[in-house]
């Protein structure tokens, strides 16, 4: 178990400009944790530095373990994919997370039937839509069982259609006891699947509740601005 | 016309010593390319990738010496294979190896400068997700190369064009002996000099038409594989 992650004090800013400013927090195991906020306010930062894809100007970021790194899959706004049939996508990530040659093919055609891709594992990734490349790119974090999952705005370019399979396969990660952790600005996709908020404004966590309660009672006036969709300027 | 229509009549007389100079030619030329390119590739792979003091110099110097003068560089490559030079031992000066040498290091600039310049590209793309996964440093750079491989092909292409193209070099470390180094470019020259331009002007144009061939060759594999692969 390598939850739960602890953030103290930690600081990014890139260029002298400021874009996370002293954030702690604790992301424990269970609940799905949405990360909620404008454009601008800091999220995909945030989620980059839980993940290790940045380092914190200032502060630290910790795991319970060790060698966390294995334990933990992204998948971001736009899907990279390799010049590479579908399957091979999959097979790529499971041969650097050293799963042994001979049992990748069929890992790798598992985790593409968990996400209906099954059919589709001969084509070039490259030339699937965006919706079935996003979910390759959820296979590709799928075969790796990771405990945490980061997701960056998954659906942001995505049609009403694919977002739906996008978040049913995400309620899937959930079901097998994968600890989601999403930064979205979409908020009834914030209520369909997340169990807790954490709302992000300005590079700092003004706020963070249960669901229900972020959007019944929001303590804080620029987080009701945003649910109710109000520009914060006027 | 008439000039180029009687050039290229005296260079099919020439049937078996012009194949000859023609298969040296490509011989001397593609492997000189090949060379580049298994260094090349690896070279701009790992300055697209790796992030270390001095990398901005390097790029500078690596793309000034794409226009690396080929008399300089047979100079040099003379220097260092004449009798007396520190390669001297190795016998290559006026061999088809020294021209090899020569035009390796004349391409090989251009190579990995123009791969730099693709993968890294590529690699503002890619960064993120292959850190992600786990790939870094060399695993990195093979999947980059890998992947960018369409792009590479017109990398690859160019040092072609300078290799086919250049006369300096293997003029001064290969001497345009006759039946032993004597090459498309240098035996143009020679019949410029000697005066046999209709000759010269006929070599010329089918130099142009190999180089031509080997590039829409190349352009269209890279279609094709573009299409497949997206």
């Amino acid at each position: 178990m390598i939850l739960p992650l602890t953030l103290e004090d930690v600081a990014y800013a890139s260029g002298g400009q400021p874009i996370i400013r002293g954030v702690s927090l604790a992301i424990e195991a269970g609940p799905s944790t949405i990360i909620l906020g404008a454009n601008g306010a800091g999220k995909s930062v945030l989620m980059r530095l839980m993940h290790g894809l940045l380092a914190p100007t200032a502060g630290v970021i910790r795991w319970r373990e060790s060698g966390a790194r294995r334990c933990q899959a992204m998948v971001f706004q736009r899907p990279v994919m390799l010049r590479r049939s579908a399957l091979a996508n999959v097979t790529y990530a499971l041969e650097l997370a050293g799963v042994p040659a001979a049992e990748r093919e069929r890992q790798a055609l598992a985790a593409l039937e968990e996400v209906g891709l099954g059919q589709l594992a001969a084509r070039p990734a490259r030339v699937l839509s965006g919706g079935e490349q996003q979910r390759l790119a959820l296979a590709r974090a799928w075969a790796l069982h990771p405990e945490v999952l980061f997701l960056d705005e998954p659906t942001a370019n995505l049609d009403p259609g694919a977002t739906r399979e996008i978040e049913s396969v995400i309620r899937a990660f959930d079901a097998a006891g994968t600890k989601i952790v999403m930064a979205t600005h979409n908020l009834g996709q914030a209520r369909r699947l997340g169990d807790e908020v954490i709302y992000l404004h300005g590079g700092r966590v003004l706020e963070r509740a249960a669901i229900g309660q972020f959007f019944a009672r929001p303590s804080s006036a620029e987080a009701a601005a945003f649910i109710k969709g109000e520009v914060p300027w006027t | 016309m008439g000039a180029i229509g009687e050039g290229l009549q005296r260079v099919f007389q020439l049937d078996a010593e012009l194949w000859r100079i023609v298969a040296l030619s490509l011989e001397v030329s593609l492997s000189a390319v090949l060379l580049a390119t298994a260094l090349g590739l690896p070279l701009g792979a790992l300055l697209a990738v790796k992030r270390f003091a001095g990398r901005r110099g390097v790029i500078v110097v690596l793309n000034a010496l794409m226009g690396l003068p080929p008399v300089v560089v047979g100079l040099l490559i003379y220097l260092l294979l004449s009798r007396a030079g520190p390669l001297g031992a190795l016998g290559l000066l006026f061999t088809p190896g020294a021209m090899v040498l020569a035009q390796t290091v004349l391409v090989l600039p251009i190579i990995a400068a123009l791969a730099r310049q693709a993968l890294e590209d590529a690699w503002r793309e890619y960064e993120e997700q292959l850190r992600s996964l786990g790939a870094e440093g060399v695993s990195a750079a093979l999947t980059l190369i890998w992947d960018a491989r369409f792009s590479l092909v017109t990398a690859v292409l160019a040092g072609l064009g300078r290799a086919a193209a250049e006369v300096g070099a293997v003029m001064i470390v290969g001497g345009n002996i006759d039946g032993v180094t004597r090459v498309m470019t240098t035996a143009i020259a020679l019949e410029t000099s000697k005066g046999d331009l209709p000759l010269a002007l006929g070599l010329g144009f089918v130099l142009i038409a190999i180089v031509l061939a080997l590039n829409a060759a190349a352009q269209l594999v890279r279609d094709a594989a573009q299409r497949r692969f997206g």
